[in-house]
């Protein structure tokens, strides 16, 4: 069965971002398809690379990360969302005139029409939230 | 359909409203804080009993864990799953609603 996954909460905040990352492994992990992981609101934090959790503790962003390069993931992030939150890539960097970006490599930017096309195209839409 | 809750019911007030809103036949699932609107002896142990009637109610195993609560401590007919069975369950559901 295809899924898509949406995101709403930051990692570190609660739990919600965890709960979103292990219902996915487990949903691959039992051989469904995961159609996209699409992160709003506060869920575009989950795709900083410049997080740097204490050693002994999960780093969210990687494991995001490893499992999307293992599982070649779609984790797209709302451009609108991550602009008010200080979330840029290096193109909308550039093109805003910033000086830095945050973006880990695995995760793309883009529209809410990720959002709605995952929606459609996927069997099954699972919200995670706060 | 599949209702999904992660709130504790001493904090917000999303596994009333569940509880309140939900059709016959549906399922629910506690995770997270919602874990602790699972076991017996709180304010809101009654409601969820009078829902089983007609619906089904899961908790999620390594969150009841990870708050040291004791499974023999569930009110009866609530059935643990874990992360899997999270999405089993999503599968087996028309549809998966979240509370948040």
């Amino acid at each position: 069965m295809k899924f898509t996954i949406q995101v709403n909460e930051g990692p570190y905040q609660h739990q919600t971002a965890d709960s979103a990352y292990q219902f996915t492994k487990a949903a691959l992990e039992k051989g469904h398809e995961i159609f996209r992981v699409f992160f709003y609101h506060d869920g575009v934090n989950n795709a900083t690379r410049l997080g740097l959790p204490p050693q002994d503790d999960r780093n969210i962003t990687n494991l995001w990360a490893e499992l999307a390069e293992k599982h070649e993931l779609d984790l797209v992030v709302c451009v609108a969302a991550a602009q008010r939150r200080g979330l840029l890539d290096e193109n909308e960097a550039s093109r805003n005139g910033k000086d830095a970006h945050n973006i880990h490599p695995a995760f793309r930017i883009s529209g809410l029409g990720q959002l709605i096309e995952g929606g459609i195209q996927a069997d099954r839409l699972v919200v995670f939230g706060d | 359909m599949l209702h999904t809750v992660n709130k504790s019911p001493f904090e917000r007030n999303s596994l009333e409203s569940c509880l309140r809103l939900s059709a016959a036949g549906s399922a629910i699932l506690l995770f997270e804080d919602a874990v602790v609107g699972a076991v017996t002896g709180t304010n809101i142990a009654d409601k969820v009993s009078a829902a089983l009637a007609d619906r089904e109610i899961y908790v999620l195993g390594p969150d009841l864990a990870a708050r040291g609560l004791d499974q023999s401590k569930l009110i009866d007919g609530i059935k643990v799953v874990d992360y899997g069975g999270f999405v089993d369950l999503s599968v087996e559901k028309s549809a998966v609603q979240a509370w948040v």
